[in-house]
């Protein structure tokens, strides 16, 4: 119990004394989480889009294969894209491996089938609906899909926060492929594992704390952005 | 709406170390990273020359592995006969002692197997095995999990047949295997720095120390360039030659947790 009400005061601390090495870590954090997920959702969102638009053999198939990636297994991305980038892998070249670019990977092949099978079912709903209008139109495929994009942007907004939660909050493959360098790929999780091993278990929890405040901070300020610029557009 | 995201993404884009110096990575293991020694000296190392030391610390099976793969230009480990093995197979230049300390038997306050005062560790091995007393064991080839399998082997225990039983395999590192011992009340064999360090202890303590079998050589080893092309030979043998040199050596010495020395160095 002890370590609980510790966790807080310390955690409190780190924050109002702006304690510089916490600020780099969630510094990193939240770049190497937020680039991560603005790839996955430009990917994501075309080939959720483009699944519901396109009709091809085998798209049930991709359509399945995609939402079963959702849960792919963080610690085997970690290890694939390790192997890859390894200087004996064949990507090794680049020297990728333990910088923040080879965590920015892992986290893009983790998250952009989990945008990719949300945005599709958000989108497939509004394209039902809009089925018998755009044929009445004519539209080219290509323009249903940036209608259906456009049209279904708020809807994406969710699924693009959902895909932060699940970066912002990984730990498995970030460890293995950023090898949680201290001032270079040290991010949030990373230093909770560190800070667990140590057995300076408030030290952990305070740094879990924090992490899931910037977390709500981020939604919060996502959510205020949708609801003001979907005010406006009414207005 | 676009504008916020733009400002997003070039925060994202905006690098976070503005002065790109040079590096070198080492692979090394749980125990210095987490007793602090890294902490405590790579700034004097940094100071002098002006080279950031990137340090990955994984057990020492894996970092001999990343080494071998080119992930890393310097190993800072701890088992000899694998660093050993590591050089003569060609992926390491040579082999430099660089410092000792010793493994302990630590264990919960009650003490089901009776070991206080036992000074044998195979003694204590036995009675543990004797008695079913739950033991924590590294099971990830580390160093630490090296030298305890060569300890039951010594004993003449056969560990493989109670896996699972009350020797349980926690294929994790150093701490997270201390936490577990500490949380199931089992005994587990550490090193003495990552001991000292250790905050969860919850009423564990030494047991079984100072029986010369439980010696703990850390060596340092430069990833063969002829190998691995990239590797930074320069900035790697500098750190190696500091570290094995005197101002090193006393800046090992030197490090002190709790008041007490962790390390203690013994470069030829």
């Amino acid at each position: 119990m002890g370590d609980l009400s510790e966790a807080f005061v310390i955690a409190f601390h780190l924050l109002t004394s702006f304690d510089g090495e916490l600020f780099e870590i969630i510094g990193l954090s939240l770049k190497v989480s937020l680039l991560a997920v603005f790839i996955s959702c430009v990917c994501g969102f075309l080939l959720g889009a483009g699944l519901c638009v396109y009709q091809f053999p085998g798209k049930r198939l991709i359509v399945i294969m995609i939402n079963a990636l959702m849960g792919l297994p963080p610690v085997v991305v970690g290890l694939t894209v390790y192997l890859l980038l390894s200087r004996s892998g064949p990507l090794g070249v680049l020297g990728l491996l333990y910088t923040p670019t080879a965590m920015i990977i892992a986290q893009i092949l983790l998250i952009t089938p989990l945008v990719a099978a949300l945005s599709r079912q958000a989108l497939e709903e509004l394209h039902r609906e809009y089925d018998e209008f755009f044929r009445s139109l004519h539209l080219s495929s290509f323009a249903k899909l940036k209608a259906l994009l456009w049209d279904g942007r708020y809807g994406l907004v969710i699924v693009g926060l959902a895909g932060f939660g699940r970066a912002i909050s990984e730990v498995g493959a970030v460890m293995i492929v950023g090898g949680n360098i201290n001032h270079l790929t040290r991010i949030m999780t990373t230093a909770i594992a560190l800070e667990t091993s140590k057995g300076t278990l408030a030290l952990a929890l305070a740094l879990g704390i924090i992490l899931i405040g910037f977390s709500v901070s981020v939604n919060a300020a996502v959510m205020l952005i949708r609801s003001s610029t979907r005010d406006a557009e009414y207005a | 709406m676009a504008n916020i995201i733009l400002a997003a993404l070039i925060f994202c884009l905006t690098p976070s170390n503005s002065v790109a110096g040079q590096s070198i990575i080492v692979q090394s293991t749980t125990s210095t990273q987490n007793s602090g020694l890294f902490d405590y000296i790579l700034p004097l190392f940094k100071s002098r020359t002006g080279t950031d030391v990137n340090v990955v610390a994984v057990g020492t099976g894996q970092a001999l592995k990343n080494g071998r793969n080119g992930d890393g230009d310097v190993l800072l480990v701890h088992a000899k006969s694998a660093e050993e093995k590591f050089v003569a197979d060609g992926y390491g230049v040579k082999r430099l002692d660089v410092m000792y300390n010793d493994f302990v038997l630590v264990g919960p306050s009650d003490d089901p197997a009776s070991l206080s005062g036992t000074s044998d560790i195979l003694d204590a091995l036995k009675k543990i095995s004797d008695t079913g007393s739950l033991f924590a064991s590294r099971g990830d080839d580390s160093g630490t999990n090296k030298k305890e399998l060569q300890l039951w082997r010594q004993a003449g225990i056969n560990v493989g047949n109670q896996s699972g039983s009350w020797y349980r395999e926690t294929g994790s590192g150093m701490g997270a295997t201390l936490n577990l011992a500490s949380g199931m009340g089992a005994y587990t064999i550490t090193d003495r720095a990552t001991w000292i360090a250790f905050q969860n202890k919850d009423g564990m303590k030494i047991l079984c120390h100072g029986d010369p079998r439980l010696f703990n050589q850390y060596g340092i080893i430069l990833v063969n360039p002829q190998k691995h092309s990239h590797v930074r030979e320069k900035l790697g043998t500098e750190f190696i030659n500091w570290l094995t040199g005197p101002k090193g050596q006393s800046a090992i010495a030197s490090y002190k947790l709790n008041g007490k020395q962790l390390f203690f160095p013994n470069a030829k």
